[in-house]
């Protein structure tokens, strides 16, 4: 059987040619999206840290209110603040939820713009397919090193990371929603002489949303997923104290931190599920 | 005026619509086209005129090709030879071959379409989608909800106006289709079986509605159905269509009194002939007590006859005269 290993297919060796080509001429690039992406966290940051806990606790709760004209959430919200801010986690829930929100953001922003293109010519969503089920099933420990290595450590790597890993849902959902746009209405539209603007805007998206909006649930909850392993790549948050338990092997601080990330993630859940109340 | 012109409009689908053309040319079958060269043929050869201000309906059975061509006319369906001229405001447009922009301007402008399925915007209310039109043509918003404001009167609708389409029976939901038709002001309508979703009473009454707008608005109506008695009703004339071709086109009158082939004369047979004929299809020899014009409807003298024969008068002579056994001979011809 020598034969076969005699000569090795050189997988790795190219992936690192690859990567190391980018460093060295794309360092411009990297560098002008790590900058937009710490502006955009630090903006996030500030809004979430620089008032005192309890009026961001308020406004959130009103905020909550507003979309579902019941007291159940608010409710919710206040109360699993509050038990956040006794367990002594505010500050490092607020910098997860930073990285949840930023990363909604460039998901969002990516995402719904790729899976328009793709619902409407469908070569390229031939092409993407591949891409989005390999972003979603590369184990996520391989792409943190070369963001580690483009983007050193810190928010923007695991930021990297949680949208490389997050933004196929929304550009899945948004393709689905846009493609099954009923006929009937793109030719009512047609038949009305609408431009293909006309008919983005007028028909297919307001057609589309509730998927898009699915899309952005799917986003808030999988980048919530990853707040671990972005601690891991230096990301503050809610995965520092996960990560420092597992390495210390103390089984307490460990459930603390991850009971916070529950409570998190099921406020951020009944506050998103808009439309099911009642 | 002409105010639509099909000139042997050929639509053929597939991934190759051409080469099925010389099979139809040969007058090939959709069926033998289909298996010799894999493309499905939509209508084939069609050519057909249609005057301002008509109603023409395109009737066959399903699988006619009837709504297949009248999409050609607002290029909803491509046309692979042929063309079709729409009037554009003096000047005769071939929609086939004319730029996309000036497509969209006819489209705005000077055809608006009726669907079976109603395509509304259903989360839209229902002026918002009888602006619909309007806001894609680029209508100001307060001239626009006047415009809409009056055509749902004229449907009907107007304590509607706020609510969402989807709370609307299907009639009303194809009346707001109709009002969202007429608001663009398209002198031309297509209707693709507009009221064939519909129950039976309410399409009888859509019908007559359809027929009172078009009293007072005279429009050029293209009508698709596959119902004779729907087709003679709202008619001026009517094109008969089988497996894509034209095979009889005239008014109600001309076909039921002259079906070319059996596939008319079988449509002809289902139907209730009191609707067409006149004095002058039911005459005999022979004089009567009172007078009638030779273009009066039968359904109108046969409540006379009981009283005995009527004399049908042409340009002011009597050509002969209808009596009770005149009409059941003619019936039951």
């Amino acid at each position: 059987m020598d034969w076969m290993t005699e000569y090795k297919i050189p997988v790795g060796d190219a992936a690192e040619a690859v990567f190391n080509w980018l460093q060295k001429h794309g360092a411009v690039i990297f560098d002008g999206m790590a900058e937009a992406m710490e502006w955009l966290i630090d903006a996030i940051l500030w809004v979430l840290q620089s008032p005192h806990p309890l009026i961001v606790v308020a406004v959130m709760a009103a905020a909550s209110w507003f979309v579902h004209r019941t007291w159940k959430v608010p409710a919710l919200i206040v109360v699993g603040f509050l038990f956040i801010m006794n367990q002594g986690y505010w500050e490092e829930t607020t910098e997860s939820l930073t990285l949840v929100l930023s990363a909604c953001v460039v998901c969002m922003g990516v995402g719904v713009p790729i899976g328009i293109a793709m619902a409407h010519r469908p070569r390229l969503y031939a092409w993407m397919r591949p891409v989005l089920d390999l972003m979603q099933t590369l184990p996520t420990f391989v792409y943190l090193i070369p963001a580690i290595v483009f983007f050193g450590i810190g928010m923007v790597p695991g930021l990297i990371a949680t949208v490389i890993f997050v933004v196929p849902a929304p550009i899945r959902l948004t393709y689905l929603g846009i493609s099954s746009t009923p006929t009937a209405l793109i030719e009512a539209a047609d038949a009305f002489g609408a431009t293909p603007q006309q008919k983005l805007w007028k028909v297919e998206l307001p057609s589309a949303l509730p998927q898009i909006m699915a899309g952005m649930n799917q986003t808030i909850m999988l980048s919530l997923s990853m707040v671990v392993i972005a601690a891991l790549v230096g990301a503050d948050g809610l995965g520092v104290p996960v990560v420092r338990a597992l390495n210390r092997v103390d089984t307490g601080l460990g459930f603390e931190a991850g009971l916070i990330i529950v409570v998190v993630a099921i406020m951020l859940d009944r506050a998103l599920r808009v439309g099911e109340d009642k | 005026m002409t105010a639509v012109s099909f000139e042997n409009v050929s639509i053929m689908f597939g991934d190759n619509p051409k080469s099925a053309l010389p099979h139809a040319d040969k007058g090939l079958e959709r069926s033998e086209i289909q298996e010799q060269t894999g493309q499905v043929l939509g209508v084939h050869d069609c050519s057909l005129e249609v005057q301002e201000g008509e109603i023409v309906v395109l009737m066959g059975l399903s699988g006619s090709g009837k709504s297949t061509l009248l999409r050609a006319v607002n290029g909803l369906n491509p046309v692979v030879r042929g063309a079709v001229h729409v009037n554009n405001g003096g000047d005769m447009v071939d929609v086939v071959s004319c730029s996309k922009a000036r497509l969209r301007d006819i489209r705005q402008h000077r055809v608006a379409m009726v669907f079976q399925q109603f395509g509304l915007l259903p989360w839209r209310t229902v002026s918002e989608n009888v602006g619909f039109g309007l806001e894609l043509a680029g209508m100001e918003t307060a001239k626009r909800a006047e415009t809409v404001k009056h055509q749902l009167e004229l449907v009907g609708l107007n304590d509607w106006a706020d609510r969402k389409v989807g709370e609307l029976s299907g009639g009303m939901q194809q009346r707001v289709g109709l009002a969202r038709a007429f608001a663009t002001d398209a002198p031309i309508l297509l209707m693709d079986e507009p009221f064939s979703a519909l129950d039976p009473l309410i399409r009888t009454r859509l019908q007559d509605e359809l027929l009172e707008l078009q009293h007072d608005l005279k429009r050029t109506i293209i009508f698709v159905s596959h119902d004779l008695d729907e087709a003679f009703k709202l008619g001026n004339r009517i094109a008969i269509l089988k497996g894509g071709r034209i095979v009889q086109s005239g008014t109600p009158r001309e076909i039921f009194s002259n079906p070319v082939d059996d596939y008319v004369q079988d449509f002809v047979a289902n139907m209730n002939p009191l609707g067409v004929l006149t004095a002058r299809d039911a005459m005999e020899a022979g004089t009567g007590d009172t007078a009638v014009d030779a273009e009066t409807p039968i359904r109108e003298i046969m409540p006379n006859l009981a009283q005995g024969p009527v004399t049908v008068m042409e340009n002011g002579t009597a050509i002969g005269r209808v009596s009770a056994q005149s009409v059941v001979a003619r019936l039951s011809e």
